[in-house]
């Protein structure tokens, strides 16, 4: 028995639901959030590799690197929004970002 | 044998993705962030896929994780705190959870997808030569696309976390060029046998 297209889409589904579980759980620690985004993205671009490759063509693999650009810039982005947040506030509590409310 | 390899990393792959998000220590988790990321590029070397496999282990465990590791190591946060209300919120997240999966299986099962043809690398001689021979031709803009969201993904980010201090001596370069000789330069006349 080969390994087919429904194994892959089986790790990624696991791994999306993982993520979105992991939002869920830590809802405190903003770290843990964009980290839980980083696996959601990785099972996305699981997803679109294993269709790219077992239907014969590389586009899929295509998408999958702009993912991943768009990943890295997410996670820079986010990183450097969290050092200006810890820096004004002192602390990474999720729940008091409320600054900007009225 | 194929399908032993696919299983081993598929396990460790979810092992690992839960340890990220049960973790207490931050560090652990982007530790095991790395693992994940680094068994689903070998899933990605299984089925010939090898140069976003390769992609994958330079972005995210060259960068982006280090990234992440160096937050998490720079700010100084009570992480114990942080993880306080886990339990309360695992039944919610459990639930949530589940309802994506069984949304999944029901879809994948309701169709179930066939894998007829197995070809990596289509017309071309490897996976990389592949991907070369499309995306500067066929997705050039969207090549140009992606570098301009990493370039404004650098602006944004530089543009952050810049700051100026006060008191802090800092070379301005139009001050020191608009600098002339009178401004500079003071001639005075010293009696003898007073000083200034």
């Amino acid at each position: 028995m080969d390994i087919t297209i429904n194994h892959f889409l089986a790790v990624s589904a696991v791994l999306f639901t993982v993520g979105v579980v992991g939002i869920f759980v830590n809802r405190k620690n903003i770290i843990v959030i964009l980290m839980a985004l980083e696996l959601i993205l990785l099972s996305v671009n699981i997803n679109l590799v294993a269709f790219s490759v077992f239907s014969g063509t590389i586009t899929g693999q295509i998408f999958a690197m702009l993912v991943l650009t768009v990943a890295a810039a997410e996670a820079a982005v986010g990183l450097a929004i969290l050092v200006v947040y810890f820096r004004n506030r002192g602390d990474i509590a999720v729940e008091s970002v409320d600054l900007m409310k009225g | 044998m194929e399908l032993i390899a696919f299983y081993i990393l598929a396990a460790i792959v979810t092992v690992s993705a839960v340890c990220v998000i049960a973790a207490k220590n931050p560090v652990h988790s982007v530790l095991w962030l790395i693992l994940t990321f680094f068994t689903s590029a070998g899933l990605m070397v299984l089925i010939g896929a090898e140069f976003l496999a390769m992609l994958l282990v330079v972005v995210y465990v060259g960068a982006v994780a280090v990234l992440f590791l160096f937050v998490v190591m720079m700010l100084d946060v009570d992480f114990v705190e942080l993880k306080q209300g886990f339990l309360s919120y695992l039944p919610f997240g459990a639930l949530v959870g589940l309802a994506f999966i069984a949304e999944i299986a029901l879809a994948t099962f309701a169709r179930g997808a066939d894998a007829d043809s197995f070809n990596p690398y289509p017309g071309a001689e490897n996976n990389a030569e592949a991907i070369g021979q499309v995306m500067y031709t066929d997705y050039l803009l969207l090549f140009q696309l992606s570098g301009l969201i990493l370039l404004v993904a650098m602006i944004g980010a530089i543009v952050l976390t810049l700051r100026h201090k006060p008191h802090v001596k800092r070379q301005n370069i139009a001050h020191q060029t608009a600098r002339r000789r009178k401004d500079a330069i003071r001639r005075i006349d010293v009696k003898s046998g007073e000083g200034l």
